[in-house]
């Protein structure tokens, strides 16, 4: 809308009525807001006027809320009283690598209560690194009756019990996503508890579960929901019952596979590979535990539209991947195992050229021999022949700053630039100097980064590129860097859309965590744990800025004065009060 | 056959390792087999002693295992592990490769080849080089490399000394060694 028509808007609000009438009605406004998806427009949408806020409340039904801590369940009912789809994250991202303590909280169930009560036509709720009991999901699945969609990713605190209680009362289900969970598995009867006359399910992932299923009530699920697009199995399905599911549910669009590996006949072979062919409509493809090089050929016809290839829990050989690949022209997204090495990543370059992103996960990360994964070479054999990646996730031993540059001159539009050479602090390895000028390159050539980890050897220098150069940068990461309290200061003064800042392990301490006073209001929360921060310094930042939460968590054995790990985040709801007795908030 | 394999305690002193001191490497126990060749060279000379070490002044410094380190998330950890723990018995049996004079090791699953005569060729393909025959008598002379393996019991033994299938179960690692040393295993 034109800024004079906004204008306009908001003086008709303070005149009279008649003038009232030639304004903007609101049904109309609610209408034209309701097409608006993302939550970000919406949030600007909401500060334009009183007006405006309303119609925006009024016609919102889907809610983001990235920390759940930064506000309670009841100011957000108060303020959208018609959602029907909630998603909502909890722990810090370090949590996945064990750095949070067990206990820290974003339990669920708070905000359960709270939306059964003023939500009770919620249909989805999509939760991230939240802690959620069997009990809780008993809840969610009797409270909501038009209950549609959940999607649990990297939570923890529930058993296959809890998925039971989904399965048995949720009648409108379409989506049940259980991915990389903590999940209690406790056995695989809670399939049959979707009753004969349920057919509504479109999205069933249950890929994290380890224990047996009954194959039977799958085959019978499956063959009745006649709208199933996605389908990703757990390890005990082998490959002759994934034929037979196949065969009823050629319509899949997303299939992972059980264990990819088995005896089978000739016959057995050919009726695997003619039931994968006819899924016309599949572009993703996961699961593939243990494939090797014998039955990857039955994949071969149903790759020709495949966009997403999920390689990462299959220990692939260069030569195998190179022969698949070669069946998937158009791949866009590509997760492999560096047990394909460099000749593996040569084979993408040479056959993925719409390529857009590609992790690549280290098979044998906690060796303490070397054991030959990829190198820089792969990563720029990769960038010569995919112009349009712009993510990417990649872990090695060994790199250097001219690869980084050539990469970064070959794909200049990353936006998530995720490098993490293993061993902390190591330089570059033909030059023996830091990892600094990699990481400028990245910074100066990629304007649209939003997203990146750093590793390696690196001084303070990197952080001033970071903090000059990266102006749309988001997300930062940093472990075992830098030299002194300037180069997080480089980066607190600079990065004017930082919103999330984790550091472990680096040189920084109270002048630098306080240099971002102003800064951490604007921003969603920082981590900072095993670097030079104090008690005193937390105190100090705490008390200086009321609207942030700053919490320590203190390990055993240190030293009273020192902030082990620190977590401060704006919030609008205050200090939090379910936190455990080792999360000290000041 | 004499054998003069040092207990555990002098290897470590010798030998040329990249993981810290104390970390896995098994107590190595001082047993005479009957009907084996053991390799009583490899105790003495170390894992590599042909010179090439400017490898090995850029190869990373030992390092101790950090909490949380390299960012992997505890899912594909598990994952991971739940892959490690299989092998007993397992549809694979993946196992290490190392080459004296190579930097890195390698992993091969001996599951894939159904005899020696195809797990050499593979590894011959693998490392770009020639291991050449095997034979009861004399072992691999009169060849530049010769493959041996540890088995479960600790013990080294020359590749090709048991039937295939007690090897496939009871190898635990491979080590191709230059043939010189090698030569140091006597004939039964």
């Amino acid at each position: 809308m034109e800024s004079s028509e906004l204008k306009r808007s908001k003086d008709s609000v303070n005149s009279c009525e008649s003038a009232r009438r030639s304004s903007f009605p609101d049904e109309v406004l609610e209408r034209v807001l309701s097409l608006l998806k993302s939550h970000r427009d919406r949030s600007s949408v909401s500060l334009v006027c009183k007006d405006w806020y309303n119609a925006e409340r009024w016609s919102r039904t889907h809610v983001f809320i990235g920390n759940c801590y930064s506000v309670s369940p009841e100011i957000v009912a108060r303020r959208f009283p018609r959602i029907r789809s909630v998603t909502l994250k909890g722990k810090p991202r370090f949590s996945d690598f064990n750095l949070v303590p067990e206990n820290w909280g974003a339990d669920i169930h708070a905000w359960l209560v709270v939306f059964a009560a003023e939500y009770p036509f919620l249909e989805e709720l999509r939760l991230k690194r939240m802690a959620i009991s069997d009990e809780s999901l008993e809840f969610l699945a009797v409270s909501f009756p038009n209950f549609k969609a959940l999607s649990l990713l990297s939570c923890d605190g529930f058993s296959t019990n809890g998925l039971a209680a989904i399965a048995t009362h949720c009648k409108n289900l379409t989506e049940l996503d259980i991915q990389e969970n903590g999940i209690d598995d406790i056995g695989g009867s809670w399939l049959s508890c979707f009753p004969e006359s349920f057919t509504t399910l479109e999205v069933l992932n249950f890929a994290n579960l380890t224990s047996d299923i009954n194959f039977d009530a799958l085959e019978k699920l499956v063959g009745r929901c006649k709208s199933m697009r996605v389908l990703k199995l757990n390890r005990s399905v082998s490959l002759e019952q994934l034929q037979r599911l196949l065969v009823n549910a050629p319509q899949l669009a997303e299939l992972g596979t059980g264990l990819f590996s088995q005896e089978l006949t000739i016959r057995e072979y050919e009726e695997l590979e003619s039931a994968l062919s006819n899924c016309k409509n599949m572009h993703t493809l996961s699961g593939l535990w243990d494939a090797t090089g014998i039955y990857l050929p039955a994949l071969y016809l149903a790759c020709t539209h495949l966009t997403f290839l999920n390689l990462s829990y299959a220990a692939l050989q260069s030569v195998e991947l190179a022969k698949l690949l070669a069946h998937c022209p158009q791949l866009k997204r590509l997760w492999v195992l560096d047990t394909v090495e460099d000749k593996g990543l040569e084979a993408v370059g040479l056959n993925c050229p719409l390529l857009e992103e590609l992790r690549v996960f280290p098979a044998d990360p906690f060796d303490d021999e070397i054991v030959h994964g990829v190198t820089e070479a792969g990563f720029v054999a990769v960038s010569f022949g995919c112009p349009r990646l712009h993510y990417v996730l990649y872990f090695c031993r060994q790199m250097t700053n001219a690869a980084v540059a050539t990469i970064v001159q070959n794909c200049p539009d990353f936006t998530h630039f995720r490098l993490c050479i293993m061993n902390p602090g190591q330089p570059d390895y033909l030059t023996n100097e830091p990892m600094d000028e990699a990481f400028g390159a990245v910074v100066r050539t990629c304007t649209k980064l939003q997203r990146l980890s750093v590793s390696g050897l690196l001084t303070d220098l990197t952080f001033e590129y970071i903090g000059r150069y990266a102006k749309n940068l988001e997300t930062l990461s940093v472990a075992f860097a830098g030299r002194s309290d300037w180069g997080m200061q480089c980066v607190l003064g600079g990065c004017p859309k930082l919103r999330k800042l984790e550091i472990r392990d680096c040189p920084f301490g109270n002048a630098a965590l306080l240099s971002g006073l102003e800064k951490y209001e604007s921003m969603r929360s920082l981590w900072m744990s095993a670097c030079n921060v104090t008690m005193n310094g937390c105190r100090l930042l705490a008390r200086e800025m009321p609207w942030l939460n700053v919490e320590v968590m203190k390990e055993d054995g240190s030293d009273d004065s020192q902030a082990d790990k620190v977590y401060v985040y704006r919030s609008i709801a205050g200090p939090r009060r379910d936190a455990p007795p080792s999360v000290l908030t000041l | 056959m004499e054998v003069n394999y040092e207990n555990g305690l002098n290897l470590k002193a010798t030998e040329l390792r990249l993981g810290l001191p104390g970390s896995d490497e098994p107590e190595r126990q001082t047993t005479l087999r009957p009907n084996k060749r053991t390799l009583s060279e490899i105790s003495c000379s170390g894992m590599t002693d042909d010179g090439n070490d400017d490898r090995r002044q850029s190869a990373p410094p030992a390092k101790a295992q950090v909490v949380g380190w390299p960012p992997i998330r505890s899912y594909r950890k598990n994952c991971l592990q739940a892959k490690k723990d299989e092998v007993e018995g397992g549809a694979v049996r993946y196992v290490k490769v190392s080459v004296d004079g190579a930097a890195y090791l390698r992993k091969i699953d001996l599951k894939a080849y159904r005899s020696y005569p195809e797990l050499l060729k593979a590894l011959e393909k693998m490392f770009e080089l020639t291991i050449g025959e095997y034979s009861e008598r004399e072992g691999y002379n009169g060849s530049e490399y010769a493959p041996t393996y540890e088995d479960k019991d600790g013990d080294w033994m020359l590749v090709g000394d048991v039937l295939w299938e007690m090897f496939i179960s009871s190898c635990k690692r491979l080590r191709i060694m230059k043939g010189s040393e090698a030569r140091g295993m006597g004939c039964v």
